[in-house]
Formats: C-alpha cells, sequence, structure tokens
C-alpha cells in the first residue's frame, strides 16, 4: 500500500441531484476530493455550478444522491450537527464580499467574531490573531478598527478570505471568488489563494467560468454544461486536450493575450 | 511511495502508445498524431527525440508528463502508468519522481524568481530555508544577477525566463526528466552550466527523455536517439 492508496477522501458525493420542478439543476455528479485539493468547476451561467456548489455547501437540499464528509452522512446530520460542522470545518468564500462579510461591523470584528463563534474568549488573544490574519490577506494593521465599507472591492475580497480562514477549515468553497475585481487586483488575490490554500493544505472547491482562474489554482476540473459533469480529470489535461465538443470550443473561446 | 523497482528496469517505458485528437468543432474529424511508440529509458540514460518539426516529439512529452491522454497503450514512469493513473496519482508523480523543463515558464504574477525555483522543494516539505537556499546556489550557477532573484519573472527577458526555468526543473533530484529545447535562447556559458547539470543528473541516475535542436548539446549528453517518424500511423513496426 502506498500513501496515496492508503488516504480517504475528505469529502465524498455520489449521484446528487438538484430539481427546480422539472429543469434540472445539476444531475449524477459524483467525485472525491481528497485532503489538500483543489478542485475547479466550470462552465458557464445556467451549467448548474452554482447549483451543485449550493448544494455541496449546504445552503440548498439536493433531491437524490449523497455527500460524506470526512467519513460522515453530511445530508443525514441534524441541522445543529451540520451548521457545527459547517462552523468548525468548512468556510464559504462568496463571490461578492458584502454577502460573507458584516459591512457594520470593523475589520478586526470580521474576523474576530469567527474566533468567538467557535470559543475564543480572551480578547487580547482574539485580536492577536485577527491581526496577524489581516497581515496575511495583505490589509495594513491601522485599519483593523475601519468597516469593510471603507475598503476597495479587493481588500473586502481579502478581508472576507481571512474570515473565512482564521478558524483553520478544512474544507473551502468559492464562489467566483475573483469575479468582479480588476485584473491586476485578480492577480495579487489568486496568488494570495494560492498561496494559503498551500500552505494550510486546505481541500477546496472553487466554481468559477475563469479558466486562467482554474489553470492557476485548481489541481483538477471538472467542466459542466447542463446540469451534468460532461469532463473531469487533471487541470492542464483537461485545457490542453480536451476530449468534450463543448470544452474544446470553451477552451478555443478563450481570447489569447 | 514509489514502488519497488528493479535495478535494471527502466523508469520510464512506453509500450505501444497512440494518439489521438478529435476535433469536434471541426466536423469531428480525428486525426490519428502516433502509433506503436515504445520506448524504454533506463536509470543514469538520456534518450533524444528526434524529428522533423510536427513528427510528434512534443507530443510525445506532453503525453508521458500526463498533459496529453494516451489513446492506446502504457506508459510508465517511476512505478505509475500514466496512461491509467487519477489526477491524484500524476500530481504525486510530477511532485516526487517526474521533473519537466518545458521551452517557456509559465509565470505567476508577483511569485519572485527565488521562490519559483524554490516551491518543488516546498512542495515536498523541504524547510523553506533550505529550499530558498538551495534555489539561491542553482540561479548563482546559472548567473542569474542576485538583483533579479526578489522579483517576479514576469517582466524578464527569454534567456532570463529559460534560466528560472532550468533551475526550478533541477531544484529537486528527479528519477525521471523531460527537457525541452534546455539550452535554447542560452548564451555559451549558461549552455555549458546546462549541460553540465544534465550530466550530473544522469551520473545520479536520472532517466532523461530531451528534445535538443542543438546538435552539440545532443551529441554531448544523449546516451541514444529516437526518431519519432518511426510512430507516425501506418509507418509502425
Amino acid at each position: 500500500m502506498t500513501d496515496l492508496q492508503m488516504t480517504r477522501p475528505l469529502f465524498s458525493v455520489r449521484d446528487l441531484e438538484k430539481r427546480y420542478g422539472a429543469r434540472i439543476g445539476c444531475t449524477g455528479v459524483s467525485f472525491d476530493l481528497y485532503p489538500g485539493e483543489v478542485m475547479g468547476i466550470v462552465g458557464e451561467s445556467g451549467s448548474g455550478k452554482s447549483t451543485l456548489l449550493g448544494c455541496l455547501a449546504g445552503h440548498m437540499a439536493p433531491d437524490a444522491g449523497t455527500i460524506a464528509y470526512d467519513g460522515r452522512d453530511v445530508l443525514a446530520m441534524s441541522e445543529p450537527e451540520r451548521r457545527r460542522m459547517a462552523r468548525t470545518d468548512w468556510a464559504f468564500v462568496h463571490q461578492n464580499p458584502r454577502d460573507g462579510l458584516r459591512l457594520s461591523v470593523s475589520a478586526g470584528g470580521n474576523v474576530g467574531e469567527r474566533l468567538m463563534a467557535v470559543g475564543g474568549r480572551n480578547y487580547g488573544k482574539i485580536r492577536d490573531t485577527a491581526t496577524d490574519w489581516l497581515g496575511r490577506v495583505e490589509i495594513a494593521a491601522d485599519r483593523i478598527d475601519d468597516r469593510p465599507s471603507a475598503f476597495s472591492g479587493g481588500m473586502q475580497q481579502r478581508l472576507q478570505i481571512a474570515r473565512n480562514l482564521v478558524t483553520g477549515p478544512r474544507l473551502v468553497f468559492m464562489d467566483e471568488p475573483t469575479g468582479g475585481l480588476d485584473v491586476s487586483v485578480q492577480a495579487r488575490l489568486l496568488d494570495l489563494i494560492r498561496g494559503l490554500v498551500r500552505r494550510m493544505g486546505l481541500s477546496a472547491i472553487v466554481v468559477t467560468h475563469d479558466l486562467a482562474v482554474v489553470r492557476l489554482l485548481a489541481d483538477r476540473l471538472m467542466v459542466m454544461k447542463g446540469g451534468r459533469v460532461i469532463e473531469a480529470g487533471l487541470t492542464d489535461q483537461v485545457l490542453d486536450d480536451p476530449q468534450h465538443a463543448y470544452t474544446q470550443l470553451l477552451v478555443s473561446s478563450v481570447l489569447q493575450v | 511511495m514509489t514502488m519497488q523497482m528493479n535495478g535494471m528496469d527502466p523508469v520510464i517505458r512506453l509500450r505501444g502508445v497512440a494518439k489521438t485528437f478529435t476535433l469536434h468543432n471541426q466536423g469531428g474529424a480525428v486525426i490519428e498524431v502516433m502509433a506503436g511508440a515504445t520506448l524504454a529509458v533506463a536509470a543514469g540514460e538520456c534518450v533524444g527525440l528526434v524529428g522533423a518539426s510536427g513528427a510528434g516529439k512534443s507530443t510525445l512529452m506532453r503525453m508521458i508528463y500526463g498533459n496529453y491522454l494516451t489513446a492506446a497503450g502504457t506508459i510508465e514512469v517511476a512505478g505509475t502508468d500514466v496512461s491509467r493513473a487519477d489526477p491524484r496519482e500524476i500530481v504525486a508523480l510530477r511532485r516526487d519522481r517526474l521533473g519537466y523543463v518545458s521551452q517557456f515558464l509559465r509565470v505567476l504574477p508577483r511569485v519572485p524568481a527565488l521562490d519559483v525555483v524554490a516551491e518543488p522543494l516546498i512542495a515536498l516539505g523541504r524547510p523553506e530555508e533550505e529550499a530558498r537556499t538551495r534555489a539561491a546556489a542553482l540561479l548563482a550557477r546559472l548567473r542569474l544577477p542576485e538583483r533579479l532573484w526578489s522579483l517576479s519573472p514576469t517582466t524578464f527577458s527569454g534567456g532570463e525566463q529559460q534560466r528560472v526555468n532550468i533551475a526550478r526543473g533541477f531544484a529537486h533530484p528527479f528519477p525521471a526528466l523531460l527537457l525541452d529545447e534546455p539550452t535554447a535562447s542560452l548564451d555559451a556559458l549558461n549552455r555549458e552550466t546546462v549541460l553540465t547539470l544534465i550530466e550530473e543528473a544522469k551520473d545520479r541516475g536520472a532517466a532523461i527523455v530531451g528534445i535538443f535542436h542543438d546538435e552539440g548539446a545532443r551529441e554531448r549528453v544523449c546516451d541514444r536517439l529516437i526518431d519519432v517518424t518511426g510512430f507516425t500511423p501506418g509507418r509502425e513496426g
């Protein structure tokens, strides 16, 4: 047995389906995500990638299929049990930082609040950790008492990442984490996410329509169309030798600069 | 991690490898580009791929690296069958056993050259200090001015980027190495350094497959040449 064969998946999904009436949101989705792996999900709007992410992260209930996290059946958990697990082990980075931040609370408060939610009580320690995390996401320590409403979009997104990672989750969901940002800001953010994910050994699922983002961040890739996964594999293999007609179209449609 | 390998077994072994491309958006045209590719590279050996432009040298390298899928046959590299391995196994293979020096560095914005070179060692769990020391030694050997080490290679010249790329490829002593034109765009001194790095890799037992348009380089480091024209569909066997 090699190390690789002995490792258990952190997150296992089988035959997941979500319908909106007669319309398919996503169907027949199965995959295993291992510790430290980053998986990208790409597809155009309406491909079902956001529905899938919503089901995976517990924001909506799938109609069929199973989800196991660390060997536990997520869909069979009681609501308090699931919430506790989501708070301690999972994180969700929204496309719009306003959805993931509390704009009326200071930057330090946004980060510290998460520590308190998982049992942090010592104010000095919480503030120190918050300051440390602001530094890691490249926000100057003297901005700790400012409200995020005074921050630029890129800074807000970095603060959202600090708020999500401060509690040391093992699995992070990201929905278009660089969407809506200027290209130069995107590069900085991607580099930052990449460094944090690698250093913390996080598993992550990143939904995006941007192939450059997955090439930089993801080890492997699932391509979605019409609610189904039409192609999956190693990221550079799927992008450089796409097999499905739709993936070939997607890859060849990217403007080269 | 690596399977038990007999000292005599080749590190890289291709058997009956074929490649086709299906162009769905061009009427579903199926292009057969390779068939019956067979190749064995032992530890300490360097095999040069030759053949006209378009004969499939780069395609074969990309298949060995797992970047292109294999249509038929097997590609065993240091205990992993690349043609059947799942993404996780390929990621592990590339991390600890199979290195690739491509012609072009895929540059990440903002990452300093020194970290680009140290990254493969850090990914293997080496202490960051040790990884950076090794990276600095390689960049110095390749004569990259020290003032550039802390800068992202985004703005470097082609030759400077190539040296960062080579340093990155040689940072970890991979048992299997793929080299795509490693001496292109280098001056005489740096070309000499790269050839010495290749000779050192062979001496420590690396199995190498390379493409060298530079004939002098090819003669000096390659033990054998394989003409990939022989793997053209219809001409195999």
